[in-house]
């Protein structure tokens, strides 16, 4: 996409590697000896007869950010939304291979799929707000999953705008349409939302594609914020927001996973031919 | 015009072949004919309006609008026609409304759309929107009436007077439903069809069930498309009398209507019996003037009120 991208990324990566809150063995970006929260093996998935995802076999490392990055029709949105089963809402798809949280098999040791949503917990691409009221929008999580409690509730609802950035902006506004709000203030309360449930892995698709730049790196302050407490995996096409943002990198080409690394190895010293095309801009 | 004809330009296109552009015509004839016929349709609208207004502008009066009729419809008002229409219409509303969005979900959100089943069900619907009046009215006689009246009748009642098994407010205003099930049905999954899906994904990804994602997303957002499908099923019931004609629409009755086995009057009934029945036509001829005026009145009337209720709850729905 840009010619003078690599050293930009060089640059963004430097003091990430030597984050004082970082322990040693996250310092050494060794991917094997991470703690890993979601295990995903021999995966295959299908709409219909169509095969969408090829064996693909990754490892998602507790509170780090593991962007996963590749041309549009790539996958890996597909792949993102069988980590919390939201393919499951699509008719007529089937998928082969595991899904592991933590030690949990999504697909066969869970019956109930709202378990896993409220664990692994999604931010969209389009901010998809409910025409309600932003209280109602970031209370929503807790009210399907049976809280009642109009306290609880209040003081949830608080605290997850306060993490998600977004309180003091709409503190006063609480009963107004979430509609009111700008796009870049609509994501948040997205995220927001997400983060009501106290989820433990969030998974975002593209969730500054549509924003301006300034929403954009609140946002992208905002991830950096929440690796701390919450596992993150992140789709993109912004191959800088990646090198920023990211810990890990996976490169998805036509439904395989070409290359995972850590981003600093994936975009300084990428061992394929075609992940190196794809973030030297040669195509994509 | 003329003018233009003559100097038709001719342009050499490629090696030999020469082409001739016709100049365009004005576009007058097709735009007067089209206008011609929406002149056609405002006037007859506007006829019918005159005659029905100034016929029977003359006769609505209070005491018109609350006494029943009196000396064979000559005289007095035709309160019981109304009280009964709006009953009819309530109870028709109660039984349509949760049929038929119950329906349009199931069709909407619990089958894959475009499969078999879901084609043949629409195809169900489509005819069952193609039935004439008549026949709903037949279906309602023999279905309602004699097999589920009659039915509740000899199981449950032991006189020879039938309690259930005769026409009954019950039974017209279900008929009625029956006839206005497609209108519910389609205009409800129309406004469900415009919900966009990354609503519905946002509330599975929180761990909502699709009954929970129904009752608090799908439905609220839907509301205005189902009340849309309330509106129409109201304005096309209150105008039909043949479905009620056998199944409880009374020619004249003394009493008004306190129970769901008792008959009624109904004012489209009672304006073919005034047209067709009564003992004397011409006399009765201002209050069926009237009367019509009170009809059209009477829908007119809950098509607005229905439609303000409509763009309150959008109004609301847009600055909470």
């Amino acid at each position: 996409m840009y010619k003078q991208q690599d050293n930009i990324e060089l640059e963004s990566l430097q003091p990430q590697a030597s984050e004082p809150h970082n322990t040693t063995s996250r310092d050494k970006r060794d991917n094997a000896s991470l703690p890993v929260k979601m295990t995903v093996k021999k995966l295959d998935f299908y709409y219909g007869d169509s095969q969408a995802l090829y064996g693909i076999s990754l490892d998602v490392q507790r509170n780090r950010v593991t962007a996963l990055i590749g041309p549009s029709g790539c996958g890996k949105s597909t792949f993102l939304r069988t980590l919390n089963r939201m393919n499951d809402t699509i008719l007529g798809t089937r998928l082969e291979g595991t899904v592991k949280l933590d030690e949990v098999d999504i697909y066969r040791d869970v019956k109930d799929v709202s378990v896993i949503r409220r664990r692994v917990g999604m931010v969209f691409q389009k901010s998809n707000p409910f025409p309600k009221s932003i209280f109602e929008n970031a209370a929503y999580g807790l009210k399907v999953n049976g809280v009642t409690d109009k306290r609880v509730i209040t003081e949830a609802v608080e605290n997850t705008l306060k993490r998600a950035f977004l309180w003091d902006e709409v503190k006063d506004k609480l009963q107004r349409s979430a509609y009111m709000l700008s796009g870049g203030q609509q994501q948040r309360l997205c995220i927001a939302r997400a983060l009501a449930v106290r989820p433990e892995v969030l998974l975002m698709d593209e969730p500054a594609s549509s924003l301006d730049p300034l929403s954009t790196s609140k946002i992208e302050d905002l991830i950096g914020e929440l690796k701390r407490s919450y596992t993150i995996v992140i789709v993109t096409h912004n191959m800088q927001q990646a090198a920023r943002i990211s810990d890990s990198t996976g490169f998805f080409y036509e439904g395989r996973l070409i290359e995972y690394g850590s981003t600093k190895q994936i975009f300084t010293n990428p061992t394929k031919k075609k992940t190196e095309d794809y973030i030297t801009g040669r195509f994509g | 015009m003329n003018v233009a004809a003559d100097k038709r330009p001719t342009v050499a296109i490629g090696s030999s072949a020469t082409y001739q552009f016709k100049p365009k015509s004005s576009g007058l004839l097709p735009r007067g004919l089209t206008f011609l016929a929406v002149l056609i349709i405002i006037a007859i609208l506007a006829v019918i309006m005159f005659n029905i207004i100034y016929g029977g502008i003359g006769v609505i009066s209070w005491e018109f609008l609350t006494h029943p009729p009196e000396q064979g419809m000559e005289a007095g008002g035709i309160f019981p026609a109304i009280f009964g229409t709006v009953a009819l219409v309530i109870l028709m509303t109660i039984a349509v409304v949760p049929i038929g969005v119950l329906t349009a979900i199931y069709l909407q959100e619990y089958t894959r759309p475009g499969s078999r089943s879901t084609r043949l069900i629409h195809l169900a619907i489509n005819n069952l929107a193609g039935v004439p009046s008549i026949v709903f009215g037949l279906f309602g006689l023999g279905f309602f009436i004699q097999w589920v009246g009659g039915g509740i009748d000899s199981l449950f009642f032991e006189s020879s007077r039938p309690v259930w098994g005769q026409p009954a407010l019950i039974w017209a205003a279900l008929t009625l439903a029956l006839l206005t099930l497609p209108v519910v049905i389609i205009s409800t999954e129309e406004a469900l069809k415009t919900i966009p899906s990354e609503i519905k994904d946002a509330s599975y990804a929180l761990g909502a069930t699709k009954l929970q994602t129904i009752r608090r997303v799908i439905l609220p957002q839907a509301l205005p498309g189902i009340f849309t499908g309330g509106i129409l099923a109201v304005s096309r019931g209150a105008g039909e009398v043949a479905p009620i004609m056998f199944t409880g629409a009374a020619y004249y009755l003394p009493y008004l209507p306190s129970k769901l086995n008792d008959q009624f009057m109904e004012l489209g009934y009672h304006i073919y019996v005034m047209a067709t029945q009564s003992p004397d036509v011409e006399a009765t001829k201002p209050i069926l003037y009237g009367t019509v005026l009170v009809l059209l009145a009477l829908t007119f009337m809950l098509n607005l009120s229905a439609i303000l209720i409509r763009s309150r709850i959008r109004s609301r729905r847009v600055n909470v």
